[in-house]
């Protein structure tokens, strides 16, 4: 079953990337459409399976490496984690398939795109399945590789080929931290396999080991490598850049990207890894400040943002730092379960955003847009579930997820945990506010599209709308339906060993003693972001331009996303090319090509005519050749005898 | 009078019955006459050659020695008289249709390969040093009339000629070597040999010289540097098909007895013996490498191409232990199809009824003759030692078995080599694939059945052994046990 859920995407990738000219575009649809729609169905059979009747288990498929010391079998990890993994991403894969029928219709490579799609979401379910860390890093390469492909679909877009080069650079940052990580791994625990390794990690608590030329504490030194790499895949803060540059591609690409795939993996791989963070405080406090901190500076940024899809890219970037800190205060659980419900919420939002941006002729600026509301209503209501959710608004699904994680992080007791909760709290306000700038600005007040594109404006075909009522019913439900089970009374049968909480940690279990006013305050946060949107947009639309202008280093500052792109532009980007030119220039074309390549194959050359030239044709010299030889060859050995 | 015992002749049975046969197929060619006889007794000598395999594949691997301690059966003759049979016979086949048409059609030319191929048995089989040279004459001199079988050629002739003096200079080192050895060790059997050298602290000066001449003699046969000067010129000379037969058969046999006395009589002086094998080993190697660069003469090139073969076999040889010679063995095994291959190839290198050598013949060929060009570049690509074509393999095996035994200079001259070598095999292909069809179009269809057959064989188990190698690598590596009992 569980061979089945993963295995059919990369079958329906196959066959529409290979015989993609055969069976043509609704083949390639229907075929990729249909393997999900299966593999969503055995996803949730798993699940069942794993959650009711508890039924985990390791269902090995065959042995990849087996080189000596090293024993690497691919194996698929089934438990609570990765059958909420698994239910979660086939389900909001498929959903995305089916949009993606209305949304690229009229593309020209329609069975390649279906086809990155399916490949992106093979491996992503490789990833979350995945019982050893290689085969952790092939899904999460897998993915990067993906992404790279799917962001970069329009490759004549010369943007979009650079947002892809940029993903992919930025992720190859990460994903050196770690694959470092890895080794460091492989090094202490000499396996790489997760049972032995988490069985392992207690016992090498407070061990150290030499890395750079220091002795540092190996599991936290460790963990930090591997959380770097979940850095890059799931935009942390500092390695975040590539996210909103990834909007360049096709919109149900962000919402897969966003969602259910890739950046969720770095959440993810920090839950599987819980019984190897547990024991390394420093590394958690580091995931924690982290993940606050990313919360914090992407709303921020999000609130200046007049792209309607890096809003919700910012937004993304936002709740991941919820998901972080949550799992830097050990409620890995209440991460997991956030995951989930923002993996709805988020593919709802973005698949609406494109729904708009299907309406408005491609148009993806807000400041152009206005009025939509009476004009796509179903788009707007959808958006508003969406909205809802995200800002935390009982009884959406945001609310139950994101009260728990500030709960849980106000609980924790340590200062981080409250630096994060601090934070946290003035991110929700942040989220309410630029939320409810994007619906205020996008659906209501005066149109401010010109007459053509307003005349054009339509609501999109059932084949979308479909996928957005499903989602909606995500959003809506989600959150109460899976309180119980994720981080509720049920939590601790649900989980059973998937996750581990050492005892000194409160974890979601202190989220259960908080003063009133904890629970309270984050929704409050949010209410007054409503209201202070409501304010400044609609009943005051003058309110924005003049904050603006009275705080303009502030207003450039959020507008250009605090200069990140800068900074590494002259820091690492420029510099880089400039080494690399000098390398190319000076080093290849004159050193290793001159000394190399042209160089050698002269000599070889030339060498090659003196050699043909012994051979003149007459016998005598020949015979004069050999007995030299001889010659040679008895005094060498006499003399070598002799010596 | 007392009767002296019937020596054991079953163990040689092989050898005997092809020595019989090729007398009867003289007989039946002569009373045949010429003009119809010789397709009928190439065939018939094929078909010999076949059942010379059985008997040979029919052998146990067990150690016999018969004919007062001359002669021996184990299993490492086993496997190389097969790769011998298996390499005479395709060169028998690819000869036919060539000597028609060449007008060079003789009911001799099979007899002689059957004599020739009854020597390489008996070189393999030697265990006397008479043995050995019995063998190598027999072999050789049938050798030198095929190379100058083209009588109305000059270059045939000379070929032939060049073959003959060079070949009686490198007889008679060998003899002379031979007696020395004899004057200083006392005997000229393998085992009493190997008993006389093991209780010896250091040899004297003479049997080291010895050794030396003996070694210089082998080293002719299987043309390695520098004893090679005869190669490109017998090569381009020679018929085709004695290229052909040239390359394969004589070499492998050659290369068998060369490891056969190396590592039987004079095993205890390996460490004086390898610095000259490793010398001749990275002289051919690197002269195959350079001078083929230069030809324009594909039957050149090829000379120079088994040169540089020979080299990288030698590296297993110079490691002297049983990996080594189960890495020779591989690598003569794939030799010998990647060059019947493309020996067949250059056999098809027909155009207007002419053949022709030039490499530039080939340029286009993808276009013309897409099935020969995929052949042709899967024997370069193998014979560049590419992967996943056979020929890595032969070069992966010996470079283990040099790295195992410490040689690693050698190995890494193998390796830069044979990087050097895959710009001319390479650049074939590119001919093929890349340039304009040579002038005077495509070559002439109808090269034959069985050329075609051979050439299907070949490219199959060029492209495919390394989905299969247990066969060829099972049988190395029994045949290199038999050589290092215990």
């Amino acid at each position: 079953m569980a061979i089945l859920a993963v295995f059919l995407p990369l079958l329906g990738a196959v066959v529409a990337g290979f015989f993609g000219r055969v069976i043509g575009d609704r083949g390639a649809q229907v075929v990729t459409c249909s393997c999900l729609g299966v593999a969503a169905i055995c996803g949730l059979l798993v699940f069942n399976d794993i959650a009711v009747w508890h039924h985990t288990a390791i269902v090995p498929v065959f042995t990849w490496i087996d080189a000596g010391q090293l024993k690497i079998a691919w194996a698929l990890k089934l438990d609570a984690l990765s059958a909420v993994m698994l239910a979660m991403v086939t389900v909001v894969s498929f959903v995305i398939h089916v949009y993606s029928i209305g949304y690229m219709a009229g593309d020209p490579s329609i069975p390649r795109f279906m086809s990155y799609l399916s490949l992106f979401t093979f491996f992503m379910l490789m990833l979350v399945t995945s019982s050893n860390f290689v085969q952790l890093f092939f899904g999460w390469e897998g993915v990067g590789l993906c992404s790279y492909l799917l962001v970069g679909f329009w490759y004549d877009r010369p943007r979009a080929n650079a947002a892809a080069i940029k993903a992919f650079v930025v992720n190859r940052i990460g994903d050196f931290g770690f694959s470092v990580g890895i080794f460091a791994v492989y090094y202490l625990f000499g396996t790489l396999d997760f049972g032995p390794v988490f069985g392992g990690a207690a016992g090498m608590a407070g061990k150290t080991m030499v890395f750079l030329g220091m002795h540092v504490d190996a599991l936290t030194v460790t963990c930090i490598l591997l959380f770097i790499g979940a850095m890059g895949k799931s935009a942390q803060i500092g390695l975040h850049v590539w996210l909103p540059d990834a909007m360049e591609g096709p919109t149900p690409v962000s919402a897969l990207i966003h969602a259910a795939t890739m950046v969720t993996a770095g959440v993810f791989m920090v839950a599987r890894l819980s019984p190897m963070f547990e024991y390394a405080p420093i590394a958690l406090n580091t995931v924690t400040v982290v993940g606050g901190t990313t919360a914090l500076f992407a709303a921020t940024v999000g609130i200046a943002q007049n792209d309607i899809k890096r809003v919700i890219a910012y937004s993304t970037c936002s709740q991941l730092g919820y998901m972080f800190f949550a799992a830097g205060v050990s409620a890995y659980q209440a991460s997991i379960f956030h995951l989930m419900t923002h993996a709805f919420f988020k593919a709802l939002l973005f698949l609406s955003a494109g729904s708009v941006i299907h309406a408005m002729s491609g148009e993806q600026d807000m400041r152009k847009m206005g009025g939509l509301g009476r004009l796509i209503p179903i788009t707007y209501v959808v958006m508003w579930i969406g909205s809802l959710a995200l800002a935390g608004i009982p009884p959406f699904a945001g609310y139950f997820s994101k009260d728990m994680i500030l709960e849980a992080a106000y609980a924790s007791g340590s200062e981080v945990g409250e630096y994060a909760f601090v934070l946290g709290c003035f991110a929700a306000f942040l989220t309410a506010l630029y939320s409810w700038r994007l619906l205020f600005l996008t659906f209501h007040g005066e149109p401010r599209a010109d007459h053509e594109t307003l005349h054009h404006v339509h609501e999109s075909p059932k084949v979308m709308l479909i996928p957005l009522y499903v989602l909606s019913a995500g959003a809506l439900v989600m959150g109460a339906l899976g309180y119980h089970w994720l981080v509720g009374a049920g939590a601790k049968e649900f989980w059973g060993n998937a996750i581990v909480v050492l005892p000194q940690h409160a974890g979601i279990a202190g989220a259960e003693r908080v003063p009133v006013w904890v629970s309270t305050l984050p929704l409050v946060a949010g209410l007054i972001g409503i209201a202070v949107a409501w304010y400044a947009y609609i009943r005051r639309p003058s309110v924005p331009g003049e904050t603006a202008r009275a705080f303009e280093p502030i207003y450039l500052f959020l507008l250009n996303k605090w200069y990140f792109d800068e900074i590494y532009n002259f820091i690492f980007v420029r510099p880089a090319f400039w080494v690399a030119r000098l390398l190319w220039r000076r080093g290849d074309g004159t050193v290793i090509d001159g000394f190399g390549p042209d160089g050698v194959s002269e000599v070889t050359g030339d060498l090659s005519v003196r050699a043909s030239r012994l051979q003149s044709g007459y016998v005598f010299q020949y015979a004069f050749a050999m007995v030299i030889g001889v010659a040679i060859f008895v005094s060498w050995f006499l003399f070598w005898r002799s010596t | 009078m007392p009767i002296a015992p019937l020596p054991n002749l079953l163990a040689a049975l092989p050898e005997i019955f092809l020595a019989v046969a090729a007398m009867a197929l003289l007989i039946l060619g002569v009373f045949q006459g010429e003009a119809r006889a010789a397709k009928e007794v190439s065939w018939l000598s094929v078909v010999v050659l076949v059942v010379a395999i059985f008997m040979v594949g029919a052998q146990n691997g067990v150690r016999h020695v018969t004919l007062a301690g001359m002669f021996i059966t184990d299993g490492y003759s086993i496997f190389a008289k097969i790769l011998v049979l298996i390499g005479s016979a395709f060169s028998l086949i690819l000869s036919i249709r060539y000597n028609e048409r060449e007008n060079i059609s003789r009911f001799e030319f099979p007899v002689l390969v059957l004599l020739s191929t009854t020597g390489m048995l008996m070189m393999i089989s030697a265990n006397d040093l008479l043995a050995l040279y019995l063998g190598l004459e027999l072999q050789s001199l049938a050798l030198y009339i095929v190379a100058s079988f083209d009588r109305d050629s000059a270059r045939s002739s000379e070929a032939g000629l060049k073959y003959f003096v060079l070949g009686a200079l490198a007889s008679g080192m060998m003899l002379f070597g031979i007696s020395m050895i004899y004057g200083f060790a006392g005997s000229t059997g393998f085992d009493t040999l190997a008993a006389h050298l093991g209780g010896q602290a250091t040899p004297s000066a003479g049997l080291v010289v010895g050794i030396v001449f003996l070694i210089v003699g082998m080293a002719f046969k299987i043309s390695a540097v520098p004893f090679h000067m005869w190669t490109p010129d017998v090569y381009e000379g020679a018929p085709t098909p004695v290229t052909a037969f040239f390359s394969v058969a004589p070499k492998i046999a050659a290369m068998a007895l060369f490891v056969r006395v190396m590592v039987g009589p004079f095993h205890t002086l390996l460490f004086e013996w390898r610095q000259v094998i490793w010398a001749i080993a990275v002289a051919s190697m690197i002269l195959g490498a350079l001078a083929a660069i230069n030809q324009r003469n594909i039957k050149r090139l090829m000379a120079y191409s088994s040169i540089g073969h020979m080299g990288y076999a030698l590296i297993g040889l110079a490691a002297g232990n049983a990996i080594g010679v189960r890495g020779v063995l591989i690598y003569l095994a794939i030799y010998l199809f990647m060059n019947v291959g493309t020996f067949a190839v250059i056999l098809s290198m027909r155009r207007g009824g002419k053949m022709v050598e030039g490499i530039e013949d080939l340029a286009g060929l993808s276009r013309t003759q897409p099935a020969m060009a995929l052949a042709l570049g899967i024997f370069m690509f193998s014979l560049a030692g590419i992967p996943p074509m056979a020929g890595f393999f032969a070069k992966l095996y010996v470079f283990m078995a040099a790295i195992d035994s410490g040689l690693n200079v050698l190995a890494v001259i193998g390796v830069v080599t044979s990087v050097v070598s895959a710009y001319y095999y390479v650049r074939i292909v590119k001919l093929m694939y890349f340039d304009e069809p040579a002038a005077g179009g495509a070559f002439d269809r109808h090269i034959g059945v069985e050329v075609n057959a051979v050439l299907m064989v070949a490219s199959i188990i060029i492209m495919f052994f390394f989905l299969y190698p247990a066969p060829v690598v099972a049988g190395a590596e029994a045949a290199s046990a038999a050589l290092f009992p215990g």
